[in-house]
C-alpha cells in the first residue's frame, strides 16, 4: 500500500553554522541593559559562544565550570558569551528577569544576551543548552573552529577527561590546528516559538 | 489467617517491585538497535527532569493499549545513574509500565550517532525501527498527540 504524501519530520533547529563558516555579527540585549556585539570586542583573537539557560539541569551542571573558562580566557583574548534564546512563554524560568537574577546571583564577568526574536540562535543552528561555538577571528571576521560539548563529562567536572573547549582554544591561541572540532552532548532542546 | 498474611505480603511486595527502571550501557541499547524481532520497536529518549519528556510519555505508555497493532516500546531515560531512586519514584507516581532502561553512559559524544546521525543531542527524541524491514525513522522533537507518533509508527511499517 503506498503512502501517500510526505511525512515531515522539521527539526526545531535549523541547520546553522558548519566549521569553517563565518558568523554574521548581532546586536542582543545584556542582563545589565547594555547591548552587545562581536564588533565591541576589538582586542579578542577570538570569542566562546555558549547557548545556555537558567533552566535547563544540564546547564546548571556546567554553570561552574563556564563561568571558569571566562576566568581562565578572557585574559588570553577568548571571552565567554552566553546568549539565552529560550522563549520565556514556553520556559517562564527563563525570562529577561531571571536572567538579570541569575547573572547577579552567580556574579557573571561575561555577557548574558538575550535573544529575543530567536535569529542568532536559528543563524547558529543551537538545538539545545548548552552548546558551544568557539570563534576564531582573523582581520575582524569571526569564523567558527569548534562546535558542541563543554567536555565529556556533564555529571562531574573532576571526572571530565576529554575537556573539548579548553583544547580547541588552546589550539587556536598557539596557532595549531583544532583536533576535535565537532562533539554532540545530552542537552535541552532549545524552547523555540512554534516547534 | 497466616496464609491471608502470606497472600498480603506476596501482593504488597509484587507492587512494591513493580515497574524499575534498569540501569544499562550503551552496549545495551546497541543490541536494542540491532534486534532481530518481528515487533516494530519504539524507542524514546527521555529524562524526569525533562518537561516535553514527561508530557508526552502518556502517548508512549498507550501504545500499547488494546485495538493498536503490537509495538515494543522502550523508554531511554538518560536522568545521571546515580538518580535511579527518583526515576524508580516518578515510574511508581506515573504508573509507568513500558520497559525503562537508564543508560549510564555518561560519554555522550561516543554515542549519540550510533542512534541517529542527525540527533544534536536534544531530548526529547524517538527512534522507530522496523526490525524485518530495517525501515527506521528519527524524530528529535516532541509529540504533539498520538496521530502524530501513529503517524512515524505507521512510516516504517
Amino acid at each position: 500500500m503506498l503512502l501517500l504524501g510526505i511525512v515531515l519530520f522539521i527539526a526545531a533547529a535549523p541547520s546553522g553554522y558548519q566549521i569553517g563558516d563565518t558568523v554574521a555579527d548581532f546586536n542582543l540585549k545584556n542582563t545589565d541593559g547594555q547591548m552587545v556585539s562581536l564588533a565591541n570586542y576589538k582586542n579578542a583573537k577570538g570569542i566562546i559562544v555558549i547557548f545556555d539557560c537558567n533552566t535547563c539541569p544540564y546547564s546548571k551542571a556546567y554553570n561552574d565550570r563556564i563561568i571558569a573558562l571566562n576566568k581562565k580566557y578572557a585574559s588570553q583574548g577568548f571571552p565567554v558569551i552566553a546568549i539565552n534564546a529560550n522563549d520565556p512563554e514556553i520556559s517562564p524560568g527563563d525570562s529577561f528577569d531571571e536572567m538579570v537574577s541569575q547573572a547577579r546571583r552567580k556574579g557573571y564577568d561575561f555577557p548574558y544576551l538575550v535573544d529575543e526574536n530567536q535569529t542568532v540562535a536559528k543563524a547558529f543552528g543551537a538545538a539545545s543548552t548548552p552548546t558551544v561555538f568557539v570563534l576564531k577571528k582573523t582581520n575582524d571576521k569571526y569564523s567558527v573552529a569548534y562546535i558542541g560539548a563543554i567536555d565529556d563529562n556533564t555529571r562531574d567536572a573532576s571526572a571530565a577527561n576529554k575537556k573539548y573547549v579548553e583544547e580547541a582554544v588552546d589550539a587556536l591561541l598557539a596557532g595549531k590546528p583544532v583536533r576535535t572540532e565537532k562533539t554532540k552532548a545530552i542537552g535541552c532542546r532549545v524552547k523555540y516559538r512554534n516547534s | 489467617m497466616k496464609r491471608v498474611m502470606s497472600i498480603l505480603f506476596l501482593l504488597a511486595a509484587g507492587t512494591a517491585f513493580a515497574q524499575k527502571a534498569s540501569v544499562v550501557k550503551f552496549n545495551a541499547v546497541e543490541k536494542l538497535l540491532k534486534t532481530k524481532s518481528d515487533t516494530i520497536q519504539v524507542i524514546n529518549f527521555w529524562a524526569t527532569w525533562c518537561a516535553p519528556c514527561v508530557k508526552e510519555l502518556p502517548l508512549f505508555e498507550q501504545l500499547g493499549t488494546a485495538g493498536k497493532p503490537v509495538v515494543k516500546v522502550t523508554l531511554i531515560n538518560l536522568d545521571f545513574a546515580d538518580k535511579l531512586e527518583r526515576v524508580n519514584a516518578f515510574m511508581s507516581r506515573k504508573n509507568i509500565k513500558s520497559k525503562v532502561l537508564l543508560l549510564d553512559e555518561i560519554d555522550y559524544n561516543t554515542w549519540i550517532d550510533k542512534v541517529d546521525k542527525s540527533w544534536n543531542g536534544a531530548i526529547p527524541a524517538t527512534l522507530v525501527i522496523n526490525p524485518k524491514t530495517g525501515a527506521r525513522k528519527f524524530a528529535e522533537k516532541e509529540f504533539a498527540d498520538a496521530k502524530e507518533l501513529e503517524q512515524m509508527i505507521s512510516a516504517v511499517r
